[in-house]
């Protein structure tokens, strides 16, 4: 199993990622952003968290541009796996890999805590380790991290169940902490293969830490 | 040339600077404040003398970067 992960000036949950994957065995490269391809070996691109280019303009708006972004969408319109984690999450909307936008927290406030999350679908490699209903914590932080997409998106989403993920509190019931559309946290494109989530499981591997909710879900592209 | 480019949130999506910034003036008693759109001006020099060019070129600025169409509207001034 070989992850690759993106790295962009201002990236910087990479080496994050990278240890999460590497003690679930695989193993794991950074790309810099300038490369136009992707290791042709790659069984997971994850584009990781952090501040792309300072996040001038809009969250990941500028990195979208960047040279490997071309290879980063060749690679996902040929079925490879794609995980966007926070900023990574905001690249591949603004890309349009994902549908949706995120926007600065109806709070105004940047958010830095652990959070309950509710899986709504598992039906998808990411999630296929957890059970439909089941509550994760997992950190999240972040200032642009509320999701909206109009109606009619919406409904595509839960249509082909595109819904990975919901905040909640630790029974599960809705806990909105940033003004997402229905409290979504996480989504994924209709074809199954790129995933985007603003919570960081990556930060959630050892119990020591607070949570190690993040090995179940990242456990779920190992296995495929 | 110049262009003036002014982004806002589309209508229908929640402006929460809008909403922070009317509840400021509101505790400034500037009570006759209805509503506030914050957004954000975008002011390109262009070496461009045909206006059609211009607004054709800063149009497609504004779809690929300049904007996210998904949640921001945009309105091109050249001047």
């Amino acid at each position: 199993m070989k992850v690759s992960i993106l790295q962009f000036p201002g990236t910087n949950c990479e080496y994050d990622a990278q240890s999460a994957f590497e003690s679930l065995g695989a193993r794991t490269q950074i790309i810099w952003h300038k490369s136009d391809s992707i290791p042709s070996d790659t069984d997971l691109l994850v584009v990781a968290g952090g501040f792309s280019y300072g996040d001038y303009l809009r969250s990941g708006a500028i990195a979208k541009f960047s040279p490997v972004m071309k290879a980063v969408k060749k690679y996902a319109d040929n079925g490879g796996k794609v995980l966007g984690i926070c900023n990574g999450f905001q690249v591949l909307t603004e890309a349009g890999l994902l549908p949706g936008a995120l926007m600065r927290n109806d709070g105004l406030h940047f958010i830095s805590k652990h959070h309950h999350l509710k899986v709504q679908n598992n039906d998808n490699i990411f999630l296929e380790k957890l059970n439909k209903g089941d509550i994760v914590n997992i950190p999240i932080a972040h200032h642009d991290g509320n999701y909206f997409i109009d109606e009619i998106g919406l409904k595509d989403l839960y249509e082909n169940n595109q819904v990975l993920l919901t905040y909640s509190d630790e029974n599960g019931d809705a806990k909105n902490p940033n003004g997402s559309v229905d409290s979504i946290a996480g989504v994924c494109n209709k074809e199954k293969n790129v995933f985007g989530l603003m919570p960081h499981p990556e930060r959630a591997m050892e119990l020591l830490l607070g949570s190690d909710d993040g090995v179940k879900m990242l456990e779920g592209f190992l296995a495929s | 040339m110049k262009a003036i480019i002014n982004v806002s949130l589309k209508a229908g999506v929640l402006d929460s600077q809008g909403k922070a910034v009317l509840h400021a003036l509101g505790s400034l008693h500037f009570g006759n404040v209805q509503d506030v759109r914050v957004g954000k001006q975008i002011i390109l020099k262009l070496d461009e003398t045909d206006k059609t060019k211009a607004m054709k070129d800063v149009t497609a600025m504004c779809e690929d970067l300049l904007a996210n169409t998904v949640i921001e509207d945009y309105e091109i001034e050249l001047v």
